[in-house]
């Protein structure tokens, strides 16, 4: 079990939170406009890296609100935090 | 490869056979093969089984990146069953079954596979109506199957816990007879001795970096020429890719997306016990599932760890759930100690069942999507990859996970049917 530090609440015990999966994924601005291949892709398809990986978390046990972090999927280290709104923290490797 | 057996009053574990000497060659790469396996784990070597004794094809190498079978396939809970609601599923598995019950005479090679039965528990009023529905779907389906109520269930496995005062009582149980576990080790083994027998090229410490390619994917002229591995560039006819947690970080490196996702799960053992646990339990409400291995441990899993994940570890709150769960359903377990924990990376779907089949590469096939049931699944997989590759043509019991169901509008939630909660 890990320390994850919620943005808000300061570093609490890993159980204490939910995991979102992939952050930044944006809702589609003219989802009529489109095709079945990107509604699925919007819907199902995500990115999977072996490396730092932008993703939501939740702090359901503690304030219940949702964040976003950068977390090494080798390691499960988190390399950063930061609150939903405000951009990406430049991370080697990551993707954005 | 001798082996003893036991008689009354022996250990247990005193039937197990000798460790084996070498099993295999250990050859450096040729230029080139007709067909390279990526991924030296159950499916990678069933494929290249399958494809030597069904279809004489024998120019075939398989590539690990570590050592043989030192994956998933050396970190699962063994567990073989085919009692899926899913009719596609239930195919499949169900080949596969099938061939469990006749692969030590085929390979050989003792497996020490105990078709000791599955039980998987109702806890709930919705569970047992979803329990009675898949008992008549796996019977519909050929599978062996019936529902038993608690008295029954405690007939089965005495160990277990069906009294009415826990906190989710035991109300009943899907069983299936002739599933069961096998030795997962010598799984691999059997089949990587076979196929070297045969030829096939077995190359460990081989790490799959790029591939060379031709062609547009746009116009459906892609190719893959050959592979750049850590032991140099390998030239292929056709290649399968057979890396279960890692496929997606293959496929990255062919601009191919999948909807794989990979996570950690966690499985453990006890300390060796006397034969306390005569078949296998599952439970998905309270999510723990226990066999008793040949040698004495209590093997036990749970579900994923929630996080994407490569690191072969999981968090320790998840061990805790399943243990607190364990010794609810099995008091009996309460003094006994964990030996050993561990994770494997298993590729995960949104539909919990795997993807297989062709890609925007005309010669690579891909075989992913498992999740947590990947090893039952082993020779029926390759059986049908290897007529795949073979044949040109897609095994009817594969060709329902192509990827395109996530565009086409097909089904695509089956976790309920799966009997897996991940």
């Amino acid at each position: 079990m890990q320390l994850i530090t919620c943005p808000w609440c300061g570093p609490r015990e890993e159980l204490e939170f939910h995991y979102g999966g992939q952050a930044h994924v944006a809702y589609p601005e003219d989802p009529q406009e489109l095709t079945d291949e990107q509604w699925a892709h919007f819907v199902f398809f995500r990115d999977n890296p072996k490396g730092p990986f932008p993703e939501r978390w939740v702090h359901g046990a503690g304030c219940r609100r949702w964040f976003n972090a950068v977390r090494d999927t080798r390691t499960y280290q988190f390399l950063a935090v930061y609150r939903i709104g405000e951009a990406q923290p430049q991370i080697p490797g990551a993707t954005t | 490869m001798s082996t003893t057996t036991a008689t009354a009053g022996d250990p247990p574990g005193a039937d197990l056979p000798e460790h084996p000497d070498f099993l295999w060659r250990n050859p450096e790469p040729k230029r080139s093969y007709d067909v390279v396996i990526v991924g030296g784990g159950g499916h990678g070597l069933a494929t290249a089984h399958y494809l030597v004794r069904n279809h004489g094809i024998t120019n075939v190498a398989v590539l690990e990146k570590g050592w043989l079978a030192g994956g998933n396939m050396a970190r699962n809970t063994t567990l073989i069953r085919s009692n899926y609601l899913l009719d596609e599923s239930a195919f499949v598995y169900e080949h596969a079954l099938k061939l469990w019950e006749g692969l030590e005479e085929d390979l050989d090679y003792p497996i020490l596979f105990s078709q000791r039965g599955v039980l998987n528990l109702a806890h709930t009023e919705q569970d047992v109506r979803d329990s009675v529905r898949r008992v008549e779907a796996n019977r519909l389906n050929g599978i062996d199957a019936e529902y038993l109520g608690p008295d029954d269930v405690a007939k089965i496995c005495p160990i277990l816990n069906v009294s009415d005062d826990i906190r989710y009582p035991v109300l009943g149980a899907t069983y299936q007879p002739r599933a069961g576990i096998a030795k997962h080790d010598y799984v691999a083994w059997g089949f990587g001795r076979r196929v070297d027998e045969a030829g096939v090229d077995l190359i460990q410490d081989c790490e799959v970096l790029d591939f060379l390619t031709e062609g547009d994917v746009g116009d459906g002229t892609a190719r893959v020429t050959g592979i750049r591995t850590s032991r140099g560039d390998i030239a292929c006819g056709q290649v399968a890719l057979c890396a279960a947690g890692h496929t997606s970080t293959l496929l990255d490196r062919l601009g191919v997306r999948t909807p794989l996702q990979s996570h950690p799960l966690q499985a453990l053992v006890s300390e060796l016990l006397e034969p306390v646990h005569p078949t296998i339990v599952m439970s998905n409400a309270v999510h723990v599932y226990v066999s008793q291995a040949h040698k004495g441990e209590l093997v036990m899993g749970a579900g994923v760890d929630s996080y994407n994940g490569y690191g072969q570890r999981g968090a320790f709150h998840v061990i805790e759930r399943q243990m607190a769960a364990a010794v609810e359903l099995f008091p009996v377990f309460a003094r006994a100690h964990l030996l050993r924990s561990w994770a494997g990376i298993v590729d995960v779907t949104p539909d919990a069942s795997p993807i297989v089949g062709r890609t925007p590469y005309a010669n690579v096939l891909v075989n992913s999507g498992w999740g947590t049931g990947g090893f039952k699944v082993t020779p029926g997989l390759g059986w049908c990859l290897a007529h795949t590759i073979a044949t040109g043509e897609l095994h009817p019991h594969i060709a329902p996970f192509a990827l395109d169901r996530f565009v086409t509008g097909a089904l695509v939630d089956e976790h309920g049917a799966a009997g897996v909660a991940h």
